[in-house]
């Protein structure tokens, strides 16, 4: 990904964001649809993997943040839908997108200080809790649903606005890891005690990982809550950020290419499935134990990698 | 700040792990500029000094003050942006960094850029940049390293890779150098280029340089001065004559051995 074409890279993203809108009109709902969830499945990926590829925090979380974003994007566009006329109702959507993102930034904000203090397996466990806590703060709360969540969303998610978030979360994301930021998260992950000797405080690199990944999680969260019009907090449980992170595993932990590739095939693959039905996630369980055991070092992953770009 | 204050002052410094007083009541001064050699046996507490003077460990009593400011309760990266940098005993470059980046991530604790330049990467962060790129690759010609500026660190020879963390450190532009064991490892041959190399970064960048070294050839061929340390203890300082010739020294050194392997080892020096 060339540095100095970067903002280029943005404009020719949102330029095909444009183009898929208008090609989505052609697509039948339930391709669009999967299409939706990929799109869905890359911007949670590829933010997990800023904070678990790049920095090396083994966060379980990433469903608690995205339950953050999708709950309140989700309730504010119900509170605005009847308010204010029609044709705002995009950018009403839109803007609830970004507040969901920030809402779930603040999650990450508390979340992380205190946390990410911890490493490996106790961070996995801390914030798997944190996770669970999150959800079950909605499933008690009466105002969005309690257990049985909230429904009648607007269904405001479309191909073109999904594709665009996911270009912009890969910019950022690509953006950050070439640079300062993305050589100290590499630094953090490699070697937490030399990184600080370095100059770098590695709480701060940490915490920014984090709030940055929870970020497009909860836009991530307010696109699919818009796109299946009824969320519930079971659907943000814990099994949920394992799936993103055996994305982010599969694709190459720190490969953002790697991980764009896998979101979309672990998304395809179990709709492919649904023919032989039960077995479905048997088969599917299956081929990810076949692949972690083939490729452990990720699908595609062919040299190692060298960090960020070379002068 | 008061150009007459030492660089480093270490007043009755201790640290205690449980039971065991690893440093104990450690009183030294390196002027700015200095060359200081510590050295002692085997779990003296060297390295721990080190990670005194670096806010990896607090000490438990006692004062560590930079030109005259304390650096009590600071944090190794805040100890570093001061002015203090450190090699590892045993190397401890990133691994998934190349060569280049592992001094370019170090150097950015002077350069640092916000998080909105680096989305929108206007004129002024590409020029940041370049002035980075271009003082990375200065400093890796100087030391030889230019050629495998886009290896991985790891993957470069032993003496390569001794040389890259010295550089690395030397990237923060630090006025403090702390050298742990550079010669650990090395054949007579790459020692003494290791000698030539901490006498040529003592004169070029003018910086205050405390070595931990137990090859006494090394120690007493570069160090202006010696501090000896002993189960935590201070047991001697001094020029390295009189650190030759000190009788708590040799047998610290030495206990049951005879005395003219000492005399032997230092003849050489
Ligand atoms: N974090 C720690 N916890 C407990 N004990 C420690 C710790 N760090 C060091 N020690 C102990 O302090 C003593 C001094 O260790 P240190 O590593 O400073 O010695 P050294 O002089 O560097 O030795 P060497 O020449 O072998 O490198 C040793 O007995 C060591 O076991
Ligand atoms: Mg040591």
């Amino acid at each position: 990904m060339s540095l100095k074409g970067g903002k280029r890279w943005l404009l020719l993203g949102f330029l095909l964001a444009v183009f898929l809108s208008w090609v989505s009109g052609f697509l039948n709902p339930y391709d669009r649809g999967v299409w939706i969830d990929c799109g869905i499945n890359v911007i949670l990926a590829v933010s997990l993997n800023l904070i678990l590829g790049y920095t090396g925090q083994f966060s379980l979380g990433h469903a608690g943040f995205m339950s953050v974003g999708g709950y309140t994007a989700a309730k504010l566009t119900l509170v605005t839908v009847a308010l204010i006329p029609a044709s705002f109702h995009p950018l009403a959507f839109v803007i609830a997108c970004l507040l969901g993102g920030l809402a779930a930034a603040v999650a990450g904000l508390i979340v992380g200080i205190p946390s990410l203090r911890l490493r490996g397996d106790y961070l996995a466990i801390v914030t798997l809790g944190a996770g669970e806590i999150i959800r079950v703060i909605w499933q008690n709360t009466e105002a969005v649903g309690g257990a049985s969540g909230l429904s009648g969303i607007p269904k405001s998610t479309t191909l073109g606005w999904t594709f665009a978030f996911a270009v912009l979360t890969i910019y950022v994301v690509l953006c950050l890891v070439n640079s300062t930021y993305g050589r100290g998260f590499i630094a953090v992950a490699d070697d937490e005690l030399a990184a600080d000797a370095m100059g770098i405080n590695p709480v701060r690199y940490k915490v920014t990982a984090f709030v940055v990944g929870a970020f497009f999680a909860g836009i991530a969260g307010a696109l699919y809550a818009h796109h299946k019009q009824t969320i519930v907090p079971t659907g943000f449980d814990w099994l949920k950020s394992v799936d993103i992170v055996v994305m982010v595993i599969l694709g190459g932990m720190g490969r953002t290419p790697g991980v764009i590739v896998a979101a979309i095939l672990l998304t395809w693959l179990p709709e492919q499935l649904r023919v032989i039905a039960d077995y479905r996630m048997i088969v599917y369980a299956l081929l990810i134990i076949l692949l972690m055991i083939l490729r452990p070092q990720g699908l595609f992953t062919f040299k190692t990698r060298k960090g960020a770009s070379v002068s | 700040m008061n150009s007459s204050d030492p660089l480093l002052r270490l007043r009755s410094v201790s640290i205690r792990f449980g039971g065991l007083t690893a440093v104990s009541g450690v009183d030294f001064e390196i002027a700015s500029r200095e060359m200081v050699g510590l050295i002692g046996p085997n779990g003296a507490g060297k390295t721990t000094v080190f990670n005194l003077i670096t806010g990896v460990y607090q000490p438990t009593e006692g004062e560590i003050e930079f030109y005259a400011q304390s650096l009590i309760g600071l944090k190794p990266n805040a100890l570093t942006r001061l002015g203090i940098a450190r090699t590892f005993q045993n190397i401890r470059l990133f691994p998934s960094l190349s060569v280049f980046d592992n001094v370019r991530v170090a150097m950015q604790v002077r350069n640092p850029h916000g998080m909105l330049s680096a989305l929108w990467r206007g004129k002024s962060f590409c020029a940041g940049e370049k002035v980075v790129e271009k003082s990375v690759m200065e400093l890796l010609s100087i030391f030889h390293l230019e050629g495998m500026r886009s290896d991985a660190a790891t993957s470069l020879p032993y003496g390569a890779q001794r040389r890259l963390e010295i550089v690395r450190a030397l990237a923060t532009a630090p006025r403090l150098l702390l050298l742990d064991e550079p010669a650990a490892g090395m054949n007579p041959a790459e020692k003494e280029e290791l000698k030539e190399l901490i006498r040529f970064i003592h004169e070029k960048f003018e910086i205050g340089i405390l070595l931990v070294e137990h090859d006494m050839d090394v120690v007493m061929g570069v160090c202006e001065r010696i501090v000896v340390l002993e189960y935590g203890k201070m047991i001697a300082a001094g020029s390295p004559e009189e650190i030759r010739d000190h009788r708590a020294v040799i047998e610290a050194y030495l206990g049951n051995k005879v005395e003219d392997d000492w005399n032997e080892e230092v003849a050489d020096a």
